[in-house]
């Protein structure tokens, strides 16, 4: 089932948590909002489940409005970040709660809840569980069983806040290959907030990037990340370079040294800053200055598994650039402090400094 | 925590634990054991008979079946009170709740005899209903009405306050997860809070109940005094002791000292169940999180 | 309680905010319910007493709140309550430090035991620390030699007051006590501060709002108290005579506004001192989120 948002707008007292927000997902797609803490993530996820109501604008499900079904009514599975098993209740009352509680004339009998029950528990591969409390389980187990739990009921829409954000690295990896995984087998309509990049990059169809309460970005995860819309995304995913700079005649000066990066259609500029990633950037040792490239000073070079890391200071400014590339060149490997070299930006994009807001 | 203090940086000289454990006990010995003591031994000092006399005489079980009428009425009402209080402060946002809250703690705040001169004043003969009051042949005040409404004032606060901390350290994930699995109000509150707050519910009831039939000030504004009639049980001890019937008076006082001492009792239990049970959750899931990195892989797949 | 009347939007005063319905059901019944409720048994009858005591000039209850006997009474209430209060702030911390910290037999009935006040009828406590205290009884007997007499005097009520207020620094300590890191200390041990020191400048600070909630509770609840104090004060005007027994005396005898004027006087007693205990609890609050 497809997902509207349309122009919602929530406070909380002065904070404004959602400014204006629409949103389109598609039947069966999975997306992550990824933004930092305060983002309104979260709000906006609660929204769409009817946890919260927004102050104005529309919730649409598959092109009807939304807005006014309390969330008892609206079928949607909601996950919580801390799993919300209900503590008194075994894995198996947990996860056949949805069920029992149906208004006797729609309520499965017995049998079909215990079947219902046992499939969703296989699905998540913990049926062996059943009978154990939510305090003999450990987190990653939580999870699968709110998942379960959260199935159970047969959600048009799968809305999940944070759902690894509690665990430990190791089983939050394990987990979120396994979520796609059933995500691909099941082809509910899910959306999942999350902090952490990668986790949004690895398991999203598409990522919806957020801060303070607005869209930034929104796309695939291989096109957010190699063509970052602002200064905010470049930031926010994956490492950065920032060179201040002023542009004049299409190309752009770094302290007095003109370089040309090749990005067509540039206007004049007094100030402007130029976001390049570490491991775009090509590396040549030497004093010899070409067009293109620019000068620095090897400050400290360090090895990673199969990266070389130069941290280097442009000669122009005194920014400090850093750099990744591949090891294995004995021209880069042999590079130490004090050595000069040539860097030249490949892909880089250029904009306007933030404003003081 | 104690057992924890085995690091000798962390520890004060030997003479100083026994001066200050020694300090304690005999303070507590000398307030709480030794008057605790004195009550069922002035009770019993007469022997059985003379005990068994004074709690059944015509007064006192008639003071005994006020006493459980008022309690009755009030801690039932006190208890809805207190649930729907924390409910509406826990689980909603408004403004003003921090004024609500304040309001709830206030008769705790007032004296007694003030609470009981408060409904004087509004049930009273010269109070503002009392001359609707006496038209319509109604009496509230010195009569059971009025010991009732005192006594629901003086212990409104102790079920909510119970409850409100509670239920907010638990937050409303539960109920969130509940109602969007399509449960209703009244299931979401009978399935998954009730169980989760039925301890602090329990022992907010057992000290309203215990604080409702102990009430003292505020009952003897309103009551009147009417020998078998208004008496409740700590203002016929008061009767009895002033008439010089210590034996009776500390009869009739170990009962209500016994159902303080249930009720304490009841509170550890209550007390050692949730912290047994929370000790239980963080245990569990320690012993059980290397388990599961290997359970993780082991999982049979389908 | 019938529950089709109650209002099932918010009564005015405590609006929700705008369309922030809470996915939660029950709001407009349960606050209804809890406002009517407390507007009935609580806030009503306090209204009553205010117009009533209105019913004199405020140079007339000036008058009646500051006539000798009310001081007099006063004096006992408040100084009395004040040092019941801090002498159960400081054994209080005592008893809190050694059940929180030492292990001795009979620990857990003697922590269990604290709670007696809170649960025991006042009047029950009252007859009983009378029978101790009189010269004859099991403690008074003691201090009847040395002329000392305790029952029937200011120190009796005292020590009424003491008992009645015991739970409270004791229970609001403890909880404190028990969260304090030992790496604070260790950290003070092993910047070279001696035990009493780590005291002194480590743990005492931390304690402090705890102490002070404690204290003011105590105090609030012992200003007040009736029942444990008259079996024991002896009830003498401008000696033995608290304020809410001196309440209870201008009703016996029929002088409601006189009554009115005082309970105006502790109901106010009584706001501005959980005003004190709210913004203390607000301290104690952030200071342990701070630690």
């Amino acid at each position: 089932m497809s997902i509207a948002v349309r122009n919602v707008k929530k406070t909380f007292g002065s904070f404004h948590a959602l400014d204006d927000l629409s949103l389109d997902i598609d039947s069966g797609e999975l997306v992550a909002l990824l933004g930092p803490s305060g983002c309104g993530k979260t709000t906006l996820l609660r929204i769409i489940a009817g946890l919260e109501q927004a102050d104005s604008g529309q919730v649409l499900f598959e092109g009807e409005d939304a807005t006014d079904i309390h969330v008892r009514k609206r079928q949607v599975g909601f996950v919580f970040q801390h799993y919300a098993l209900f503590r008194h209740m075994t894995v198996f009352e947990n996860v056949a709660f949805g069920l029992k509680v149906r208004p006797r004339a729609v309520r499965p009998s017995k049998a079909e809840i215990a079947e219902r029950v046992h499939e969703l528990l296989n699905l998540v591969q913990l049926d062996w569980l059943a009978d154990r409390m939510p305090n003999q389980l450990s987190g990653g187990q939580r999870q699968r069983i709110a998942l379960a739990r959260a199935l159970a009921v047969e959600p048009k829409v799968l809305l999940l806040d944070e759902p690894f954000g509690a665990l430990d690295a190791k089983v939050r990896m394990e987990l979120r290959r396994w979520l796609r995984r059933l995500h691909d087998e099941l082809h509910v309509t899910s959306v999942f907030v999350t902090h952490d990049q990668e986790e949004a990059m690895e398991v999203s169809d598409r990522v919806v990037v957020m801060n303070r309460g607005r869209i930034e970005q929104l796309g695939a995860p291989a096109e957010i990340y190699d063509h970052p819309a602002n200064p905010f995304v470049y930031e926010f995913i994956g490492q950065v370079n920032k060179l201040a700079g002023r542009i004049s005649n299409g190309a752009v000066e770094f302290g007095g040294i003109r370089a040309n990066l090749g990005i067509p259609d540039l206007a004049d500029a007094e100030s402007v800053i130029t976001y390049v990633r570490p491991h775009e950037i090509d590396v040549r040792p030497g004093q010899e200055a070409a067009e293109g490239w620019l000068p620095a000073t090897v400050e400290t070079s360090s090895v990673a598994g199969p990266t070389l890391r130069l941290d280097t200071r442009l000669t122009a400014t005194g920014e400090e650039v850093h750099v990744e590339i591949r090891r294995g060149h004995a021209e880069h490997d042999s590079l130490r402090q004090g050595d000069v070299v040539q860097l030249k930006p490949l892909n880089p994009r250029v904009f306007a400094p933030p404003s003081a807001a | 925590m104690a057992a924890a203090q085995k690091n000798l940086a962390l520890r004060e000289p030997v003479w100083v634990q026994w001066l200050l454990t020694t300090v304690a006990l005999a303070f507590l010995v000398l307030f709480l054991v030794i008057p605790l003591i004195t009550v069922f031994y002035e009770a019993f000092r007469q022997g059985l008979g003379v005990y068994w006399a004074a709690i059944t005489e015509p007064d006192a079980q008639s003071a005994i079946r006020l006493t459980l009428l008022t309690v009755a009425i009030a801690v039932p009402i006190n208890t809805l009170f207190g649930i729907a209080a924390a409910w509406a402060i826990t689980k909603h946002r408004f403004r003003g709740k921090q004024f609500l809250t304040t309001l709830i703690d206030l008769p705790f705040a007032v004296s007694p005899i003030v609470a009981g001169l408060i409904y004087l004043l509004l049930y009273g003969a010269q109070g503002w209903w009392g001359g609707w009051l006496i038209e319509n042949d109604l009496r509230v005040v010195f009569a059971v009405p009025g010991i009732v409404l005192v006594i629901m004032f003086g212990t409104l606060p102790f079920v909510a306050r119970e409850l409100i901390p509670h239920m907010q350290e638990q937050g409303t994930d539960f109920e969130e997860a509940a109602v969007s699995l399509g449960a209703s109000g009244l299931q979401t509150f009978f399935k998954v809070t009730l169980p989760a707050i039925k301890w602090s519910l329990l022992y907010g009831i057992i000290l309203c109940n215990a604080r409702a039939m102990g009430e003292f000030g505020a009952v003897t504004v309103v009551s009147g005094n009417i020998r078998g009639e208004t008496n409740t049980m700590p203002l016929h001890v008061e009767v009895l002791y002033n008439e010089y019937q210590l034996a009776a008076a500390f009869a009739v006082a170990s009962l209500l000292a016994g159902l303080a001492l249930v009720t304490i009792v009841l509170k550890t239990l209550i007390e050692w169940k949730t912290e047994r049970d929370r000790r239980l959750d963080e245990i569990s899931f320690q012993a059980h999180y290397e388990a599961s990195l290997q359970a993780q892989k082991q999982d049979p797949r389908p | 309680m019938s529950t089709a009347v109650l209002p099932t939007r918010a009564p005015w005063g405590i609006l929700p905010r705008r369309r922030q319905r809470s996915a939660l059901p029950g709001f407009g019944l349960t606050l209804g319910f809890t406002l009517s409720y407390l507007g009935f048994i609580v806030l009503l009858p306090i209204i009553a007493l205010f117009i009533k005591a209105m019913e004199l000039s405020l140079s007339e209850i000036w008058d009646i709140a500051t006539e000798p006997r009310a001081m007099a009474s006063y004096r006992l209430s408040f100084g009395g309550s004040f040092i019941a209060a801090s002498i159960n702030m400081v054994f209080g911390l005592i008893v809190a430090w050694v059940l929180v910290r030492y292990q001795f037999p009979g620990k857990k009935l003697i922590d269990a035991l604290v709670d007696l006040p809170f649960a025991l009828p006042t009047a029950v406590a009252g007859i009983a620390l009378t029978g101790l205290y009189a010269s004859t009884g099991w403690i008074g007997q003691y201090f009847e030699p040395f002329g000392i007499r305790i029952a029937y005097t200011q120190i009796g009520v005292i020590i009424a007051l003491t008992f009645i207020g015991l739970p409270f620094v004791v229970r609001i300590v403890q909880p404190v006590l028990q969260d304090l890191e030992a790496e604070v200390e260790e950290a003070a041990a092993s910047l070279g501060a001696s035990r009493w020191q780590t005291f002194a400048r480590v743990l005492f600070p931390a304690l402090l709002p705890a102490l002070l909630t404690g204290f003011a509770l105590a105090f609030a609840r012992a200003v007040g108290e009736f029942g444990s104090v008259i079996f024991i004060a002896g009830n003498i005007p401008f000696d033995t005579e608290i304020t809410p027994l001196l309440i209870f005396i201008k009703l016996e005898q029929y002088d409601f506004t006189g009554a009115a004027a005082l309970g105006a006087v502790m109901l106010v007693a009584a706001f501005v001192l959980l005003l004190v205990i709210n913004m203390l609890q607000a301290w104690a609050s952030t200071r342990s989120r701070r630690a």
